[in-house]
């Protein structure tokens, strides 16, 4: 080895100070978004995966549910796409779990950055990358048939709506993954989504169900969170309200357990 | 606690552990560890799997909190002053922590970033570390594509690029092949030269003697020794007969004579050519070692006295072989669990 070899590099000085929340958190939010677009498989699973999931609720099951007076792809693709994460949240808390396991979150844990900025920027870009299956499953309905019954702006408010779920479901997938002790422990944790997506309003009325299990139903977040969406689509607030609630409750609830959780 | 100031942070110890206690349920992975290492050195901590090595390199990462008893780092606290203790390590671990879907160079300025580096800077410190670590042809390809050993260096660059004044380097060649090993060798010695101190944890005994100044065994979660490597092999005190015999089948019948001799235990090395026995007497035992082989007809390749490998120290010290110590040797060394 050389003289020159054997020198620290000159050009490598200590930063002045810690990166602040927003700097750190980017970076975090932009490694994740990284991985999950340069990973075609994440990337295309995801659009199949949901496409899959809407042509048989439509057209297999569909035809034996009935929704009342609406005809049943107007019942069912505003709550499909509200819900959408529940499905494909399964890869956050897979990629979380990951991180955890192959030493990437103990590479960050060891910086000087603020420990919330891990799970913000988390955040961040699985809610960006949930917003692009909400809008491509949202195509996908209306490639199926639905229309939208009320004005534009109807159909606006309950795409925002479904993007706040978004958020919501993704801070509680992270905590799924930093409980999870591997990516398959995760993935068999998130399934946990799909029993309050099916027995909720999502895809058959809850009247439908067996009285013992309507209440469950009817308590549960996701049914007035799909409701809300419903509501807003023909330009009512009913549930609305509630939703948001729910949310707040979910957020508040799950995002301290993520940033303490992370801090491990 | 008051922060010291940068003379002090200067001329306090690089490492002081104290009673240091890490449980992780009913399993005790630190046992009331105590350590002072002085500033200005590649410190090598050794021992068994198991040993509570890695719990150890987490602790002063600060991300194992401590049960009990107390951590500084540069003469501050990993629990209270945590955040300035971040500043102070680099960290790279067993596993190469770095994102296979983005190349080396997104990796390092992303860490750069995450260490509190502007934009621009943080490109200089990655462009310097690519340089540093020979990583120029393939900076500019996706991690993932990276032989084990270039994987390794850029995860050793990311612990770097935030100018780091303690790096903790975690079993570093753990599954490298040989010419790996070397390259990361090579850019460890490189960082220690350049004034960088350095913590690694391995259970290499040749990884400590190339790379490490001082040396701190640990079983069961308590140091049993810590010292220069000559002060460790003067440990055991004694000369080493060592056997080279050119047929293994003849080893056990060299290892009968070697105990007869010394009354010591004999090992047979890995490649069942190497006959060894730590030898009290030394040139007289040699000597009678030599008689009893030409009465027994046994031909050797070689044979003489030498002075104990690391390896041979450590399985005394972790008390896998049984060669009683000698008091007066052992006293040479700091003795961290016999306050």
């Amino acid at each position: 080895m050389t003289a020159t070899q054997l020198a620290m590099p000159q050009a490598i000085t200590r930063p002045a100070r810690p990166p602040g929340v927003t700097s750190a958190a980017g970076q975090v939010a932009l490694r994740a978004l990284r991985k999950y677009f340069r990973t075609p498989s994440l990337l295309v699973m995801g659009i199949v995966q949901s496409a899959m999931f809407l042509f048989s609720f439509r057209y297999v099951f569909g035809g034996a549910i009935h929704a009342g007076s609406t005809s049943y792809v107007d019942f069912l693709v505003p709550s499909y796409v509200a819900t959408i994460v529940l499905f494909t949240g399964g890869g956050i808390a897979v990629a979380v779990a990951e991180d955890k396991v192959q030493g990437f979150t103990d590479r960050l844990l060891s910086l000087p950055v603020p420990r919330y900025s891990l799970v913000l920027g988390r955040t961040l870009a699985d809610s960006a990358t949930n917003m692009w299956s909400i809008v491509t499953t949202a195509a996908f309905g209306f490639l199926f048939g639905f229309r939208l019954l009320g004005i534009w702006q109807d159909g606006l408010a309950a795409l925002g709506l479904c993007a706040l779920y978004a958020v919501v479901f993704t801070v509680v997938f992270i905590v799924m993954g930093l409980f999870a002790p591997n990516a398959q422990a995760a993935q068999g944790m998130s399934l946990i989504a799909f029993v309050f997506a099916f027995i909720s309003s999502a895809y058959v009325p809850a009247t439908s169900m067996p009285g013992w299990l309507q209440p469950f139903s009817k308590y549960q977040p996701i049914t007035p969170m799909v409701d809300a969406v419903r509501s807003l689509l023909v330009g009512s607030t009913s549930d609305v309200g509630l939703a948001l609630a729910w949310s707040a409750v979910l957020i508040a609830v799950f995002t301290p357990i993520a940033v303490i959780r992370y801090r491990r | 606690m008051r922060t010291p100031t940068a003379a002090e942070a200067q001329s306090a110890p690089l490492l002081e552990a104290r009673a240091l206690t890490v449980r992780f349920g009913k399993v005790t992975a630190l046992d009331g560890l105590e350590l002072t290492a002085p500033p200005g050195q590649v410190l090598a901590i050794l021992g068994p799997n198991g040993a509570g090595k890695t719990t150890f390199v987490r602790a002063v990462a600060t991300l194992v909190r401590p049960t009990s008893g107390k951590l500084l780092v540069r003469g501050r606290d990993v629990v209270r002053e945590a955040a300035a203790v971040r500043r102070d390590v680099g960290l790279a671990g067993q596993f190469a922590a770095v994102e296979p879907t983005m190349t080396g160079r997104e990796n390092l300025e992303m860490t750069a970033r995450l260490f509190g580096h502007e934009r621009s800077s943080a490109r200089r410190a990655a462009a310097a570390v690519i340089d540093q670590l020979s990583l120029q042809e393939v900076a500019d390809r996706r991690s993932g594509t990276y032989s084990g050993g270039q994987r390794r260096r850029l995860d050793l660059g990311a612990s770097l690029v935030g100018g780091p004044r303690l790096l903790l380097l975690d079993e570093p060649t753990t599954g490298l092949d040989p010419v790996s090993r070397r390259e990361v060798w090579d850019a460890v010695r490189g960082l220690a030269a350049s004034g960088t101190d350095i913590l690694l944890t391995t259970h290499y005994l040749d990884e400590a003697n190339e790379l490490a100044n001082h040396v701190v065994v640990i079983d069961h979660g308590r140091v049993i020794a810590t010292g220069s490597l000559g002060e460790l092999k003067a440990s055991i005190g004694r000369d080493v007969i060592d056997v080279a015999v050119s047929d293994p089948g003849l080893a056990a019948a060299v290892g009968q004579i070697l105990e007869r001799v010394t009354m010591n235990t004999a090992r047979v090395e890995p490649d069942g050519r190497h006959v060894t026995a730590v030898a009290p007497g030394g040139p007289a035992e040699l000597a009678a070692v030599i008689g009893c082989l030409h009465d027994a007809s046994i031909a050797v390749d070689e044979i003489g006295l030498r002075r104990p490998t690391l390896d041979e120290v450590f399985l005394t010290l972790t008390g896998d072989i049984d060669i009683d110590r000698e008091p007066a040797a052992a006293g040479q060394l700091t003795n961290g669990s016999s306050r």
